[in-house]
């Protein structure tokens, strides 16, 4: 394998920086909400459900389009965050992180979700009555327990992430260096005459970046799963 | 220390009403599978909340429906030996033990830390998880880490009920000690009358969410006669 242009070190780069931006970002998010999803019920409870695994169902294209219409330059949200906060999604790329991040939602949801609902809820009842509120209970008890589920969740949002193409692609576009990720650049590459050699040893690459991820992802859920077992 | 206990409570088709007074020592409640012991107790922990009524431990009201007062379990300081357990999975058994003056934010008292893991004899077991104690460890454990908390009351739910012959011989012991050498005011749930003979000072006896009596150790021998053992 030759080594990587410095155009193509750039797409790496990119695509590493938005997809543990998108999951780090996301993680809260995907923590409350599997939360809300696997303990209160509440009114409209199918309805989140659903607008939280909409983006697993409908084309990315779709989903893209709804982020540039809603998250672009015009759009309600972004020219709120721009003119407010300054956050600029449109052809930037914190909007490919944005993209991905919305892509990968409902796959950390899901392991995170079960995760909480697998609890013996008697646990947290037994910190309460040892000195624990609330909070202190989700913190000490809950997180940890589910922790498995969380690190599941995170790994398959990172994994997304670093694939997405389609929604990414009609949100910010395709441009060098801001929001060409590794997926963009083969695209990109694929279009022109003698572009294989170079996209192939990007498609290495992000065979080496995923099996990087799950080994290491692996190895977090076994140490966690350990803890349990009482090794 | 007195307890004062006067609540009601519909669970389903299950009507809990109950009353009763006592003062310190090991208060037995006895009574058949499905009598509603269980729930009292959760009621007295605070997870499970009366409809109506008070409950008081000595000048503190935990919780009093007519004032709005309802103490939240955290804040109880009342110790819950639980049938079956309940240890930390993720935690060692130290870390167990320790879980309540963590919570609370006391400084680490390692010369109380000793005698109750003395008391109970689990010093060798700290490092351990849960996991790999026997059920008699395991509820030793459980006894340990409520003491450690400095309950004001400590509440048992059958803890032997999940162990088997040798393990309630090994464990009961252990539970005599407590009541005369920690001298923390029990209430001990239970449906095995020679069990109770052992620990109990008084008893009241529960029957269809009910007290149905509530005169001291005489009742047991009565039980006895109809072999409840």
């Amino acid at each position: 394998m030759h080594s990587l242009t410095p155009a193509e070190w750039t797409a790496v780069e990119l695509s590493l920086r938005v997809a543990i931006i998108a999951t780090a970002v996301a993680l809260p998010f995907g923590i409350a909400i599997g939360w809300l999803l696997a303990r209160v019920d509440f009114w409209g409870k199918t309805l989140l459900d659903g607008i939280v695994y909409l983006p697993l169902v409908l084309p990315p294209v779709v989903t893209g389009y709804l982020l540039l219409i809603s998250f672009g330059r015009r759009g309600p949200i972004g020219s709120f965050l721009a003119d407010y906060f300054g956050i600029v999604f449109s052809f930037r790329w914190t909007g490919a992180a944005l993209s991905c991040g919305v892509m990968g939602f409902p796959l950390m949801v899901r392991p995170i979700r079960l995760a909480l609902e697998a609890i013996d809820r008697r646990l947290e009842d037994a910190a309460a009555t040892l000195g624990a509120g609330r909070f202190l209970v989700f913190l000490t008890i809950t997180l940890p327990l589910a922790l498995p589920g969380i690190i599941a969740g995170a790994v398959m949002c990172f994994a997304r992430a670093l694939g997405e193409f389609g929604a990414t692609i009609t949100f910010v576009s395709n441009i060098p260096g801001e929001t060409q990720t590794i997926s963009a650049a083969i695209y990109s590459l694929l279009q022109v005459p003698g572009g294989e050699a170079p996209a192939g040893r990007l498609v290495l690459l992000a065979i080496a970046i995923a099996l990087a991820a799950l080994i290491i992802s692996e190895w977090f859920a076994r140490r966690a799963g350990m803890r349990f077992r009482g090794e | 220390m007195a307890l004062a206990v006067d609540v009601e409570k519909q669970l389903g088709a299950f009507r809990l009403a109950v009353r009763f007074e006592t003062a310190g020592g090991v208060t037995a409640l006895f009574g058949p599978s499905g009598a509603g012991k269980t729930s009292l107790v959760n009621v007295i922990a605070g997870l499970l909340t009366p409809d109506c009524g008070a409950i008081r431990l000595d000048d503190a009201v935990l919780f009093d429906a007519a004032a709005g007062i309802n103490v939240p379990p955290h804040r109880r300081g009342i110790g819950y030996v639980f049938q079956d357990g309940r240890l930390f999975p993720h935690l060692s058994v130290r870390q167990n033990l320790d879980y309540g003056r963590r919570m609370s934010g006391r400084v680490q008292d390692a010369a109380e830390f000793e005698r109750v893991a003395k008391l109970l004899d689990i010093g060798a077991l700290l490092d351990r998880r849960p996991r790999t104690l026997s059920g008699g460890e395991r509820q030793r454990v459980a006894v340990g880490r409520a003491l450690l908390m400095r309950p004001r009351l400590l509440l048992l739910d059958e803890p032997l009920a999940s162990l088997d012959i040798g393990h309630k011989r090994e464990i009961l012991p252990y539970l005599i000690r407590l009541r005369d050498e920690a001298g923390v005011p029990m209430v001990y749930v239970s449906h095995t009358a020679a069990e109770l003979r052992l620990i109990a000072t008084n008893v009241i006896r529960m029957d269809g969410g009910r007290v149905v009596a509530a005169d001291g150790l005489d009742l047991l021998r009565e039980a006895d006669a109809n072999s409840l053992v």
